[in-house]
């Protein structure tokens, strides 16, 4: 059994929350410079070039690149030998996530509940925490800072195995044209297939943290990725939905064998700056 | 890329006229941040037969939530933020004079029709493009509802500040036409 200090998580997130927002992963940089070359809309170049430009004096100045600094969405690997003393882990990284969005000048948008007092919780508290069980004594912390703007956009839908891929494409398809300029287009489009409802739109918030150039292990997935980028490609909606070639960057698909009776699909838009920081215990 | 036309507030009828769909724009002058809780607040003061905080005649309102400034800073990254989230709103405010409408995303038929009444245009701004928006943003005072935090009024100096024409004072829509150029079915 390895001992990791409460203290210790909640430095590394909050050090996260700062790193998250102000640096843009290389990954989607790369992604946004190579659609730029592809996108064949004048306007849509500019507001490419407005992108690209924005990331780079983020990081420059260190600041914020979006003004909607999200939610702090995170995902943890739990090593089963590692034991967690001075707190527990969900109290060391809502103080993490307190601390970052404050020293980091990052804006609170959490309010502390949904429908009769919208009231601010002050610290963006609480973070939306998921936790594995992983072998180990490490803690594999991913934090993804997510706006409202993409992620009023996403859908989930039950669909019945005989709508297969076909009705897996045209759900996918038809939420991106729903969604349209709102999610801040060339957005990163993330799918979570099978499980259960619940399931499915973990899988479709998971898949947004997977490296954009990477596709899916299971070669009829990785094919399905390539096809529904396509699609996406095809509508026009094109950079901030002023029209243009590249609508999305990349479509990454997560899976889960599911029940015998049910297809879900979630579909988890996120926008063009695909912000997420990790770091291992 | 076309022209960049250069435009000053407070507009005039005119300059709001020649404004077209696509056109390219940068503002340079005084324009007001106000959003979601702020439009409600307004729209209620409206209903009891107040005065609006803010004499908005001829003058652009940015939808905009910016992050804290840092130290030194007039302000912190802000970009636009989604305009439908105002559209209940927005015609009881044109009707008081606004003229231009800024922040990112599609609108209503009930918006395009009170800016085709009024003579108003909407422009949007490059979304999430906010540490490089916030380059323009010169000064930044809260002038009413300074109790919402980032969603309180606020008026700020701009100077070049970049936005496209989404839809113009004719109802013409840029969405719809930048789109129909790049569908492939």
């Amino acid at each position: 059994m390895r001992t990791i200090q409460a203290q210790q998580i909640t430095e590394a997130v909050a050090k996260l929350a700062i790193d998250a927002n102000y640096y843009l992963s290389e990954d989607v940089y790369n992604a946004l410079v190579a659609g730029k070359t592809k996108e064949e809309s004048p306007l849509g170049r500019e507001i490419f070039d407005q992108i690209i430009k924005n990331a780079d004096i983020a990081r420059a100045e260190a600041k914020p690149m979006c003004q909607d600094t999200g939610l702090a969405v995170i995902f943890v690997e739990l090593g089963q030998d590692a034991k967690i003393e001075g707190g527990s882990l969900e109290a060391a990284i809502n103080a993490g996530v307190a601390k970052g969005y404050t020293d980091g000048y990052l804006r609170k948008s959490a309010v502390a509940e949904p429908l009769f007092n919208r009231k601010n919780t002050g610290n963006n508290t609480p973070a939306i925490i998921h936790v594995e069980s992983v072998p180990g004594d490490q803690i594999k912390i991913v934090l993804a800072p997510k706006g409202a703007g993409s992620e009023n956009k996403s859908a989930l839908k039950m669909l019945i195995p005989a709508d297969g891929v076909a009705g897996v494409k045209k759900f996918v398809v038809e939420t991106i044209e729903n969604a349209g300029s709102n999610p801040c287009p060339p957005i990163v489009v993330g799918v979570g297939i099978g499980g259960t409802m619940e399931k499915a739109a973990y899988l479709a918030k998971k898949a947004l943290i997977r490296p954009l150039a990477k596709r899916n292990e299971h070669p009829d997935y990785a094919k399905l990725e390539g096809e529904l980028l396509e699609l996406i490609n095809k509508t026009g909606i094109g950079p901030q939905g002023l029209g243009g070639r590249i609508t999305a960057l990349a479509v990454n698909i997560e899976w889960y064998p599911t029940h015998i009776a049910s297809l879900p699909v979630a579909v988890n838009i996120n926008c063009h700056a695909t912000r997420h920081a990790e770091v291992v215990l | 890329m076309a022209e960049q036309i250069r435009i000053t507030t407070p507009l005039t009828d005119e300059t709001v006229k020649n404004l077209k769909a696509g056109d390219s724009v940068l503002i340079t002058g005084v324009i007001y941040a106000a959003r979601d809780a702020a439009h409600k607040r307004m729209v209620e003061a409206l209903d009891r037969g107040e005065d609006l905080p803010v004499d908005f005649t001829g003058q652009m309102v940015y939808y905009v939530g910016p992050s804290p400034a840092k130290p030194g800073e007039p302000i912190g990254s802000a970009g636009p933020t989604t305009s439908g989230r105002m559209d209940a709103y927005a015609p009881r405010i044109l009707d008081k004079g606004l003229k231009g409408m800024i922040g990112k995303g599609y609108r209503s038929d009930a918006v395009v029709e009170s800016m085709k009444k009024n003579g108003v245009v909407y422009l949007v701004a490059t979304g999430g493009a906010a540490a490089l928006i916030s380059k323009t943003i010169k000064a930044y005072e809260v002038v009413a509802y300074g109790d919402l935090g980032p969603e309180a009024i606020a008026r700020m100096e701009v100077v070049d500040f970049p936005a496209i024409v989404a839809i113009d004072s004719e109802g013409r829509n840029f969405y719809h036409e930048g789109q129909k150029i790049y569908r492939q079915k």
